[in-house]
């Protein structure tokens, strides 16, 4: 695995190793010292040309438990002032002897810009490009999921398992590479949204699609509800907005007491953060004894040092 | 000399011999920790575990035999395609002033045992680090030297060793192939 | 200056071998050649009257950086156009009689294409007032075409008065169909590839529902109405109806909209971003029947060359459009006439006759070969396999997406009123 750009690329197998993979260094992290010489003397770029400070610390995190060197370049720009180009960043980048990119760009496609561009020699990780993919969310969904719901997971993947994605997928790069790895790893996938927030050209993706949450809560049993985030600017109603409120959202998608109460006792809970309390999920469905979303921060330094090792050790990454 | 070095009633005496071989240097079964290097330390360290257990009052095989995984603290990861990670388990009191016994197939460079002892720093402070091994076939690249051998085994470089399990393979052998004429 | 040269054995229009001799930029019996006429030996070459482009964006004044009006005369004559119709949106805009005189004597001065500016349909492209649309038609550049491209008159109280108004002097508004609402801030075509890419989508819709509009518009107030860049099955449905009801609509298509689909997005490569964006399959197979069948009347570059900067890039920040004038015919060819779908008269006519038409020109080109006829000549080599290679293009910019593709075909010579204004370098021995 020369680079992790998205989760559509990935085989089951490939997709099993890294869930596998995961799951040894999550136990590394439970001894006193948490720390692993494997990547020791390997430079790791934070590539951040959007901010998120979360996901940066937990990529950090996650090199440094490997010992690799990391550097943290915050890049400006955006498509309306362009800033240092793509291809600047990135030619200085490898004259600094970066093994690997860890990228996050506003741009749908940044990430294979960079990985097929020939500026750069090392491998690329896609940490959230645009609208388009974040594999790296979608693997540590996986893993949380595996680790809940599935028997001695080792070696497994998803298999029979259903899985509702809630909220605007149209706008979603995290719904995007959950589908994608969901379908790899045999789970069945129901996206639960206003018409407005489904992509016109949905029609080959191996998912069910329902416009409201009561309506899927109807439907076949659920074993893990992902409520992604909503953005208040979307929702103002009037001109361009895709929902007329952000009261009528809640009230229709929103995941509160009541309707957590109707899914089955088994099934968990999962936000990809930051939440909007209120909005798409209540604090009460937030807060409950089945929501893993904490866990799902932990799981991603795992799943993100097991991403780093796979890319960055072995001689076909020299 | 190739071909099967060792057959199985070979490798039984050999780990019997080893298993008292411990007994005897530390003086009894207290403390004593064994940690098998995945793939095949892993088997042999379960039947060292076994054989101590049957002499020894009180000794838990199950509760004081482990794995010690040492993928992560190789110093050849990228001249290989990458590896699998394999699975570390300890006691559940870990491996504190432990005498740790680590388990292995074959002693040859001794690069695996360093990296074994990289492990084991980062796992817990044991009170002490003994190596068992079932062949030693020489060519040390590393000043690292084995407690416990199970028979040596001169060789040349170009020559292979392979052992097998039944745990793993189905049989118990240990052959020795290749060399140049 | 050669001043009488003779084209030997070429077929002309696609068809019979014959010979074609040029005495002082005029066509004329080869009898009637002087012994001292220079031979050029055209045995396997086909001969087109000078094509004319309806759609090129020379982008001086303003972005000289990334073209001039002499880099794209250059292009123009290597690409075997002997006319060519400059877009108004330069910096300053093209809505006064000064700034089109300016491009048109800055043309005449290089000499290598014909260069008739195209008028802003408002001022300052703002869609807000209409531009001194005759004044420019009564400058010395006589404005007949008047666009906005780049952008769409979007009102439609402007749209019909500017159909209205250009009646007056015999002009024509091309209109770059495009909802400026249902497109805000679409990046490529709305359907199955962009919602997997995660790019904000261009419906087909809002280029269907101006062109229906417009036609309408058109054929309530009795003018002409031209549609650029045509791109989806929908709007050629919408002007064949319209062409049925007798409504004066003409419509072009681009090569690229004759040859890629949304499929080459998937590299986000921005070479192959373009507005309209490149469609689907099936738009691309309805493009190609309407401009066999006549619903589509032409063939239009939409030459729009960029500088590297704005193409090398993030995708989402990098400008729309793709270089043409070198590799249309190639491209042409390779679609249309190779397969069978139109001959090399029909390429004449598409590419030469009735852009001169629809841009009132007619009287210099678009003419036919035939004696007493001015020489404006484009001699094809349709044998001439070739490579695109971008660097070696005469345009000052390389956004070509076409680059490491195999064409068919190319010009080899390009003569306007009898001067070569391009000469493959095998026939440039002839003219020493």
């Amino acid at each position: 695995m020369k680079h992790l750009l998205g989760t559509q690329d990935l085989s089951r197998e490939e997709a099993v190793l890294i869930l596998d993979t995961a799951t040894q260094m999550a136990a590394t992290q439970e001894r006193e010292i948490r720390k692993l010489p494997t990547l020791r003397g390997k430079t790791v770029v934070n590539l951040f040309f959007e901010d998120s400070t979360r996901t940066r610390i937990s990529f950090e995190a996650a090199a440094k438990r490997l010992s690799a060197d990391v550097i943290n370049f915050s890049a400006k720009g955006s498509s309306v002032s362009k800033g240092e180009s793509l291809k600047d960043t990135a030619l200085t980048l490898q004259a600094m002897g970066a093994d690997a990119v860890v990228i996050r760009h506003w741009a749908s496609g940044a990430a294979d810009q960079l990985a097929h561009g020939g500026w750069l020699h090392g491998s690329v990780l896609n940490a959230g490009d645009g609208t388009h993919q974040h594999p790296t969310q979608a693997l540590l969904d996986a893993y949380t999921m595996r680790r809940h719901l599935v028997d001695g997971p080792d070696g497994k993947g998803l298999d029979g398992l259903h899985v509702a994605i809630v909220g605007d997928i149209l706008h979603s790069r995290v719904a995007r590479s959950n589908v994608h790895l969901l379908t790899t790893l045999g789970a069945k996938v129901t996206l639960v949204a206003p018409p407005t927030l489904i992509p016109v050209g949905i029609g080959p993706w191996p998912v069910a699609v329902v416009h409201g949450l009561d309506a899927a809560l109807d439907g076949p049993e659920i074993d893990a509800v992902m409520m992604l985030r909503v953005q208040r600017e979307r929702m103002t109603g009037g001109g361009t907005a895709f929902f007329p409120s952000p009261q009528e959202y809640t009230r229709l998608f929103g995941l509160d007491g009541q309707r957590m109460a109707r899914l089955p006792e088994h099934a968990i809970i999962m936000h990809p953060g930051p939440m909007n309390r209120g909005l798409e999920i209540s604090a009460e469905a937030a807060d409950s004894p089945r929501s893993v979303i904490v866990e799902q921060v932990a799981n991603g330094v795992a799943v993100r040092m097991a991403a780093l090792y796979l890319l960055l050790s072995g001689e076909e990454h020299m | 000399m190739t071909g099967t070095i060792l057959g199985p009633p070979d490798i039984d005496r050999a780990l019997t011999r080893i298993a008292h071989e411990i007994l005897e240097r530390n003086g009894g079964a207290a403390n004593i920790v064994l940690l098998g290097i995945p793939t095949r330390g892993l088997p042999l360290a379960q039947r060292l575990a076994a054989k101590i257990a049957t002499v020894e009052q009180g000794f838990d095989a199950v509760e004081r035999c482990g794995a010690l995984d040492i993928t992560m603290y190789r110093d050849d990861l990228n001249r290989q395609p990458t590896r699998t990670i394999g699975p570390t388990t300890l006691p559940s009191q870990g491996i504190d002033d432990a005498v740790v016994i680590l388990v292995d197939d074959v002693f040859h460079t001794g690069r695996t045992i360093r990296a074994a002892l990289d492990a084991v720093k980062d796992v817990g402070r044991p009170q002490s680090v003994q190596l068992a091994v079932l062949v030693d076939r020489g060519h040390r690249e590393l000043p690292i030297r084995a407690d416990f051998v199970g028979k040596n085994i001169p060789t040349a470089r170009s020559e292979r060793v392979d052992v097998h399990l039944t745990e793993i393979d189905g049989d118990d052998a240990v052959i020795l192939t290749g060399g140049e004429r | 200056m050669i001043k009488a040269f003779i084209i030997a054995g070429a077929r002309v229009y696609g068809e019979k071998a014959a010979d074609v001799a040029v005495v002082d930029g005029v066509i004329v019996p080869v009898a009637d050649a002087p012994s001292t006429a220079v031979r050029i030996d055209a045995d396997g070459l086909v001969l087109l009257p000078g094509l004319v482009d309806l759609h090129t964006h020379l982008r001086e004044p303003g972005r000289e950086d990334a073209e001039t009006i002499e880099t794209g005369s250059r292009a123009a004559a290597r690409g075997g156009w002997t006319a060519i119709h400059a877009m108004a949106n330069t910096t300053p805009v093209a809505d006064t009689a000064g700034v089109v005189e300016q491009v048109w004597s800055r043309g005449r001065e290089i000499g290598l294409v014909d260069v008739y500016p195209v008028g802003a349909v408002t001022v300052g492209l703002k869609g807000e007032h209409l531009s001194e649309m005759g004044a420019m038609a009564n400058s010395r550049a006589r404005v007949r075409l008047f666009s906005d491209d780049g952008i769409c008159v979007y009102d439609p109280v402007i749209m019909r008065r500017a159909l209205e108004y250009v009646k007056s002097f015999d002009g024509v508004v091309l209109q770059h169909a495009q909802d400026l609402r249902l497109t805000e801030g679409s990046q490529m075509h709305e359907g199955e590839v962009s919602a997997e890419l995660g790019l904000t989508g261009w419906p087909a819709v809002a280029e269907e529902s101006i062109v229906a509009r417009d036609v309408l518009l058109a054929g309530h107030v009795g003018s002409r109405v031209h549609i650029q860049h045509l791109s989806t099955v929908g709007s050629v449905d919408i002007v064949r109806w319209a062409k049925s009801r007798g409504i004066q609509v003409t419509a072009e298509a681009t090569p690229h909209h004759l040859f890629l689909t949304h499929e080459e997005a998937r590299t986000y490569n921005p070479m192959f971003k373009v507005n309209p964006p490149l469609r689907t399959a099936e738009d691309v197979q309805a493009v190609r029947e309407g401009l066999a069948d006549g619903t589509i009347d032409i063939v239009a570059t939409d030459h729009a060359p960029h500088p590297s900067e704005d193409k090398d890039c993030e995708w989402a920040a990098a400008a729309c459009g793709m270089t043409g004038l070198e590799t249309a015919l190639g491209i042409v060819q390779s679609v249309m006439v190779d397969s069978g779908l139109m001959t090399w008269r029909d390429v004449a006519r598409v590419m030469s006759t009735t852009p001169a038409a629809i841009g009132r020109v007619s009287q210099w080109h678009g003419r036919p070969i035939a004696v007493g006829e001015p020489a404006h000549l484009t001699l094809v080599d349709p044998r001439a396999e070739h490579t695109v290679d971008p660097s070696t293009h005469a345009s000052r910019s390389r956004n070509s997406p076409y680059a490491g593709r195999v064409l068919p075909g190319r010009a080899v010579a390009t003569f306007l009123r009898g001067k070569p204004t391009f000469l493959d370098p095998r026939l440039e021995g002839a003219f020493a």
